[in-house]
This record gives structure tokens, C-alpha cells and sequence, in this order.
């Protein structure tokens, strides 16, 4: 180990996230290998080691002949401080080598608020940010990941995005780099090549011109690039890669179990959720390999839980069997089974009451809007009826403690609406009352809040979100109106959401503002102790940008969106008659239950949800 | 069935960052990973027989670290070491496993390790410097305990200390209280920093070597 390291190790929080040395840690002969990779994640080891995405691509680029992928992760503020009065610049876990020993450095980005920490790494690993700065071939610095579905605000910064499912491309952008590096291409030549992998977007092979008015008047692709970058995906989700062999950190982490992946995409069709509709179209694993897989990996990593992942987990058609599949081999040796994302309904809460024979959890439900109409003006097929019921099962169960989740903000929403939440926390409270097992153990009820975000992609991506005061008024309203002693109020800041808003929804003027609120010391922003509101609306200020264009504006039918060029799969037809639905008030069918045709299925050979 | 049984195992290299809470859910995945499966407590929330009997301080290397734990099976023993060291993550290695551990109170004694680096200073001054400061007959220093701070005397806990100089570091040997009173070796540092701070070093590792009886006997 660096011999600075080792003295400066002793001095900050938990040591052991900036060590590696973790079982199962993938070595390789770095003399013996052609290029060399640093996976990066733009926030601390128990976060980033928590990513499934990073877990299955750490395998699959790893399973590259010649390649050798190793870990990279954001330090938190103590660490940092150290590293950087220390010289001791930012380093790849498994060799201890710093970014500059790397031919290729890839991000994750998975949460737009994450921006300012990939300027921070690439600083700290002594890499210039901008693509424009970085004139060899070597290192190549891109990203993928479900933020780069608007490419844009980080378009100055990365060579490339790869759009989509990673183990569905990034090993052919490897393998291509490798090429250019052996026959010594020069970066242009490279970048050229690359862009005709699809799903692979090359942000300076795009130019934009904008409208006086500040709205994007075209997107010009030079080169020959292709006008429209369409993502890419697994086809054959039930023998894609789950690398039951996972590095077993040896410090605790966020999601310190075993994470079993049902399937991806949804069937629901929420209008105000991303997921819901970048991951189209659905796919899924067959119970019996999920079992097998998940035995596999207990055994292989000694974990004592297991979590089923998915969007909605009340969907996977053999939810039963693979439950009872994995109880069989759980029950036995105290292995814990958790189930989130469940929904509200019968099925569910059978389900509910027999995983949890081994350990009782909370119980969590997201109706997101506090009444009938406007849960239907969003798609969120929650009905109260659904809601009450499964707490009346839950609290004569024996569980006492309920978790709802809703937003605030949402498109057509009014005060009634809001109201309808803290309805929705008395019915429930009276619920309890009537059914609960054990009166004197009490009951906890907790209702959240966010601030509503239209997101690129979704039905919503034209609408305007609510002011911050305005998102205020809406949680004093409600807060005045949870009166119950056994109901707590959280609601989510609205500063946040609105930043979130803006690096979600922008375009490529945003870069200056990312990279302005870095200098002021932004980093770690998806942390509220090192999120500061006022850096960001200096640095809009400095950059002479008005926050509002982007977070309180309604964009019209017709105005080109940033992301327009890029194709999630699902049609822009298909988004403008759902959100003509909300304003009707009406309801879409889940997908198994009247197919839409919002166009994803396309990139699966015109398969879906089989 | 399920004996008590005692584990010996190091624990060094990038290894002595893992915290005492870390191992211990390290050590249980490293049994299920092995396939030896631990005998679980009783109760409404059980939870494996492990117990690790002087738990180390994060940053201190050991060649000789004592874990109890029962096993749900009746095992071979002989094959556990190895198993289990494969198992581990870098750093760590089962040394042997055996029954009838001796009993955890009759433990007394550390033999420590330690290297003190010197950046700048003349070693050979800062030898015989730190030779005079642990020949004291009291070592007050200064400690922070659950009640705000204390004073306490570690001479006492000091059963033997010597120096040897080489280029920019001192090497020291000691043997030091385990337990009633605990000395953490991270204190004699301490104590140089409040009493000596000429002597203090830029930067000090320990490694515990052996535990011993009061007899000074080699504890098993």
C-alpha cells in the first residue's frame, strides 16, 4: 500500500471503503493485460457497491480477455481533504493506481445530482474535464447509465455516452478502443468509429443552435453520425449475465445483500415515472433460474438476506413460486427474504405474510397522490379500497408500522388533492384501530412527500414543475391538516428537487453552471450535508441562465426537447396522447392488459413482457 | 454436540482497516462461505455464536487473534483452517482451530510490535529519548473515557519495552496489559504526544504478536 496512504488512513471515518483487498476482488497481471479500465461511481464505496448495474458490469467487462476493469469511487469530504494535502491523487481500488494509469474511465450516472462529484473525481484523479482538453486518444473518459437518457447537461465533459443496458454494448466499445489504441488512432478517427456502434452518442460529433427564445432550434449531427442514437438492450434477459460471484465488501454497505433481479421494465406506465418507461420493454427471468441464482449466490457470498429487485415486484408472473423457491432454502438457515416494491393489493400481502417468516420488516406503499382523481390522472392504479385493505391484513397481522410515500406537485393538482393525503393517514389510522392485533404496541404512521420532477421520457417531460414557495404552501397545508399523533410528516426539500429538475431537463448550457457550482465546492450533492441551494443558483446567475426556463416553464407540443435525438424506445406519439389522458382524468390499461403501443418493443425484435 | 470452539487467525495488510463490528459480519460470511454452518443463538432474533476475544483496534496488525464460535455440525477439524482461509477476504488466515480454549479471564498479557517512523529526526537521539520516557516509574496521561476525561498511569501496564534504531524509524518491542487494564498500543503514542512531543513519531504501526497468561505463558 502507498506509503501516504497508510498515514493517512488512520485519520478518517471507516477506513476500509478506500483499501479494497475485499473477497473476491478481481487481480490481474496489470503487465500482462491490453487496456486497462476504471469504473467509476460518482458517490462513496457503500453506495456504489450497492449498484447492481456496476456489480454485473464489473463482471462482464471483466470477463474480456486482456481487459482488466477495477473500482473506482468518490471519497467522502474527510478523505478528500487528506488525499488532496496529500497528494495523493484519486485511485482505482484493486491496483491502488491513479486515474492516470487508465485507458478507459466510465461513470455511472444514475442520479443527475451526482454531476458535480464526476468533475470532482476526474479532478481528483488529475484528468482535465472537458473532452475538448483531453486531445489523445488515451483516456477515454465516458458514461452511461439512466441519466444519459438526456445526454446533454454533461455533453462538454464525456468523450461518450452508451445509452441503454451497459452489458449490452460497453464491451464492444472496449474491444474497439483497444483496436484504435493498438493500431494508434488518433481521437477523432476513434470517436468517429465509435459512433457507429449503436447506441453510442458522441457529443461533439452533434452541433446545437438555438431560438431567440432560449429553445433549442437544432440538432445537427457532423460526421455522419446518425441523427437519432437509439439505446441499447439485453434481448435475451433470461441468459443475460448475473455474476453470482460478487465481491463481498468487507465494510458495511447500503445494500449489504444478496440482489436478485426479477426483471426489467414495467408494466404499469406511471406517468410521472422514468423507470416506467426508459426501461421498456419488459423482460423478465423465469423463477426456477432466479432460484437457482439466488441459492448460488448466498452460497457464494455467505450473505444471511436476499432482496428481490424489480420496478414492481407485485408483477413478476411467478412471484409465488420463486418465494416459495427461495423460502425453502432460506427458512432453514435464517436467511432473510425482503420484498420491496410490492403493490397494494391481496395478492401482495399474501406474499407479504409469508416471506415474512423470518424477519418482520415495515410495510411501504407509494400511492403518490392523496385522491381517486388525480391517482388516475397520473396512471397509478391504486385504488383506497386496495390500500385499506392490505393495511387491515398487515394490522391484524400484527404489524404496527406503515410507511406511504406520495409527491406533491403534480400535474392538475389541487388543494383537495392535497388534503386527500392527510384523508388518506386518518383512514388508515382508523383502519389500525378497528384491526390491530395488539392495541397497546401502538402504531406509526408515516407519510412522505417529494416535490414532483417531469422527467425526460415520460408523459410529463413537458410539464412545468412547481415553484418552491408554491411546493411550501402545499406542505404547510398538509402538515396542518396531519393532526394525528401517531401520523409523522416528512417532506422531501423542494431545493433539491429543483436542481434536479433543472440538470435533468437541460441542455448543454447547463455544463458551464455544473462545473461553476464544482469550483464553488459542490461534490457529494446527492448528500444533504454537502448540498448547498445557494451554489447552484450563483453559478445559474454567473452563467447568466435562468433556472425557471427549465424547472417552472411549460414547454410546448412543438419545442425540441434537448433529448430528442435520443430514442429510449418508446415514441413521442405515444407520451403526448398519455398526457393528454391525465388531463382527461382517464386511466391507461396496464400493459398485459391492452398493449398501447408505446413503441418499445421495437428494439426487442417487436418482443415484449414474455 | 457443537463444542466451544477456538479459532486462531492474523489479520494484517489492507486487512487491519476492517473495524471490530466488520469482522465480525465478515467472519460469519466466511463460515457460510466455506460451508461450516454456525450454530445460532435462541430467541426471537437469532444470531450466529461468534465472539472474537480482544476485538483490535482499526489500523493494528496481529498474527495472533482469538475468535470463540460453536458450529451447527459436528465438523472435521482439520480442514477448517484452510477452508476457511480461502474463504477470507485479503489479510486474513486461519492459523488452527481447537476445543477447550482456555478461559478468557486468564488472558493477561500482549506482546506487541511496533514501527515509529521518524521523517526528520535523529533516531538514535529519539532511541535513548524514548528509553528514558518508559523507564519512568508513573506515565500520567490524559484520556477520554465515557465520563469526559480522565488521567491514568499506563507505566503499570507496561510489563517490558525496548527500542531498536534503524535508518528513519525505531523498531519497539513491548508487552503490555490485555485487559484489566487495556492498553491499546495507539496510547503510547498518545503519551508521547503529551509528554514528549520531540518524541512523538510522524507515523506509528503496531502488530500484536502473542497473548500470555499472568504467568507469561502462552495463552491458548
Amino acid at each position: 500500500m502507498d506509503k501516504r496512504l497508510k498515514r493517512i488512513l488512520p485519520r478518517v471515518q471507516k477506513p476500509a471503503r478506500y483499501t479494497g483487498g475485499e473477497y473476491r476482488e478481481i487481480i490481474k497481471d496489470k503487465a500482462a493485460v491490453d487496456l486497462r479500465m476504471a469504473f467509476c461511481f460518482p458517490d462513496v464505496y457503500e453506495i456504489g457497491m450497492s449498484n447492481v448495474g456496476m456489480r454485473i458490469l464489473y463482471s462482464t467487462i471483466n470477463a474480456l480477455d486482456g481487459v482488466w476493469c477495477e473500482r473506482v469511487f468518490a471519497p467522502w469530504d474527510d478523505m478528500e481533504r487528506e488525499m488532496r494535502e496529500n497528494g495523493i491523487p484519486l485511485y482505482a481500488l484493486e491496483s491502488g493506481d491513479p486515474l492516470t494509469a487508465f485507458d478507459a474511465i466510465g461513470f455511472s450516472l444514475g442520479y443527475e445530482v451526482a454531476y458535480t462529484t464526476v468533475l470532482d473525481m476526474l479532478d481528483l484523479g488529475g484528468i482535465p474535464l472537458h473532452a475538448a482538453e483531453r486531445t489523445a486518444l488515451l483516456p477515454l473518459v465516458f458514461a452511461g447509465g439512466s441519466s444519459c437518457c438526456n445526454p446533454e447537461p454533461m455533453a462538454d465533459f464525456l468523450d461518450l455516452m452508451v445509452l441503454g443496458e451497459g452489458e449490452a454494448m460497453d464491451n464492444e466499445v472496449l474491444l474497439l478502443l483497444n483496436r484504435a489504441k493498438r493500431e494508434g488512432w488518433d481521437k477523432r478517427r476513434f470517436l468517429r468509429a465509435a459512433a457507429d456502434i449503436p447506441g453510442v452518442y458522441v457529443p461533439s460529433l452533434y452541433d446545437v443552435a438555438y431560438h431567440a427564445d432560449g429553445t433549442i432550434a437544432s440538432v445537427t449531427p457532423k460526421d455522419g453520425a446518425p441523427e437519432t442514437v437509439t439505446k441499447r438492450l439485453v434481448r435475451d434477459f433470461e441468459n443475460s449475465p448475473f455474476p453470482t460471484d460478487q465481491i463481498v465488501p468487507s465494510t458495511e454497505i447500503v445494500h449489504d445483500r444478496v440482489n436478485l433481479e426479477l426483471f426489467r421494465g414495467c408494466v404499469r406506465g406511471c406517468r410521472f415515472c422514468q423507470a416506467g418507461q426508459i426501461y421498456r420493454p419488459v423482460r423478465s427471468r423465469s423463477a426456477e433460474k432466479l432460484v437457482a441464482q439466488g441459492i448460488e449466490a448466498l452460497e457464494k457470498s455467505g450473505y444471511q438476506e436476499i432482496t428481490l429487485s424489480s420496478l414492481s415486484s407485485s408483477d413478476y408472473r411467478q412471484l409465488g413460486e420463486l418465494c416459495d423457491g427461495l423460502l425453502d432454502y432460506c427458512v432453514p438457515r435464517s436467511i432473510g427474504l425482503a420484498l420491496p416494491s410490492l403493490r397494494a393489493d391481496n395478492f401482495s400481502m399474501d406474499i407479504m405474510q409469508r416471506v415474512q417468516k423470518v424477519r418482520k420488516s415495515g410495510l411501504t406503499f407509494a400511492p403518490e397522490a392523496g385522491t381517486q382523481r388525480l391517482r388516475d390522472a397520473i396512471n397509478k392504479n391504486v385504488r383506497e379500497e386496495d390500500l385499506l385493505e392490505s393495511c387491515r391484513v398487515a394490522f391484524a397481522g400484527g404489524w404496527n408500522n406503515v410507511k406511504l410515500y406520495f409527491m406533491l406537485g403534480l400535474p392538475t393538482e389541487t388543494d383537495e388533492d392535497v388534503l386527500g393525503i392527510a384523508q388518506i393517514a386518518n383512514d388508515v389510522l382508523h383502519c389500525w384501530r378497528e384491526n390491530a392485533a395488539n392495541k397497546n404496541r401502538g402504531v406509526r404512521i408515516t407519510i412522505s412527500t417529494s416535490c414532483f420532477i417531469p422527467k425526460p421520457h415520460t408523459p410529463f417531460q413537458w410539464e412545468k414543475q412547481v415553484s418552491r414557495e408554491e411546493y411550501l404552501r402545499r406542505v404547510r397545508l398538509l402538515r396542518d391538516n396531519l393532526t394525528a399523533r401517531n401520523v409523522v410528516y416528512n417532506w422531501h426539500d423542494a431545493e433539491t428537487s429543483e436542481i434536479e429538475c433543472i440538470l435533468s431537463r437541460g441542455d448543454r448550457r447547463i455544463g458551464a453552471v455544473i462545473e461553476q457550482v464544482w469550483r464553488s465546492g459542490g461534490r457529494l450533492e446527492a448528500w444533504s450535508d454537502f448540498f448547498r441551494y445557494d451554489r447552484w443558483t450563483k453559478a445559474l446567475e454567473d452563467c447568466g441562465i435562468d433556472g425557471g426556463f427549465y424547472t417552472t416553464r411549460e414547454r410546448g407540443a412543438q419545442e425540441r426537447m434537448p433529448w430528442d435525438h435520443i430514442n429510449m424506445g418508446v415514441k413521442k406519439e405515444f407520451l403526448l396522447r398519455e398526457r393528454a389522458r391525465a388531463y382527461e382524468g382517464a386511466l391507461s390499461p396496464d400493459c398485459r392488459h391492452g398493449c398501447e403501443n408505446c413503441g418499445a418493443r421495437a428494439l426487442n425484435g417487436g418482443a415484449c413482457d414474455v | 454436540m457443537s463444542e466451544k470452539l477456538r479459532l486462531r487467525f492474523t489479520k494484517e495488510g489492507r486487512a487491519v482497516y476492517i473495524s471490530h463490528l466488520d469482522l465480525m459480519r465478515t467472519m460469519q460470511r466466511a463460515f457460510q462461505r466455506a460451508g461450516y454452518g454456525l450454530k445460532y443463538s435462541e430467541g426471537f432474533n437469532p444470531h450466529p455464536i461468534l465472539s472474537i476475544l480482544l476485538p483490535l483496534g482499526v489500523g493494528t496488525s496481529s498474527v495472533c487473534e482469538l475468535m470463540d464460535f460453536q458450529l451447527a455440525q459436528e465438523t472435521d477439524l482439520a480442514a477448517l483452517p484452510d477452508a476457511l482461509t480461502a474463504a477470507m477476504p485479503e489479510g486474513i488466515r486461519v492459523l488452527e482451530t481447537y476445543p477447550e480454549g482456555r478461559k478468557v479471564r486468564e488472558l493477561k498479557w500482549l506482546r506487541i510490535s511496533g514501527v515509529l517512523e521518524y521523517d526528520t529526526a535523529d533516531v538514535l537521539a529519539v532511541r535513548d529519548g524514548l528509553q528514558r520516557f518508559f523507564a519512568q516509574e508513573t506515565i500520567l496521561i490524559r484520556k477520554k473515557t465515557k465520563r469526559g476525561e480522565g488521567e491514568s498511569d499506563i507505566a503499570p501496564a507496561i510489563r517490558s519495552i525496548g527500542f531498536a534504531a534503524e535508518a528513519r524509524r525505531i523498531l519497539l518491542s513491548a508487552v503490555i496489559s490485555a485487559q484489566e487494564p487495556t492498553l491499546n498500543p495507539d496510547l503510547l503514542v498518545s503519551a508521547l504526544a503529551q509528554l514528549a512531543p520531540e518524541l512523538k513519531p510522524d507515523y506509528a504501526e503496531f502488530t500484536r504478536q502473542a497473548v500470555y497468561d499472568a504467568e507469561m505463558k502462552e495463552f491458548r
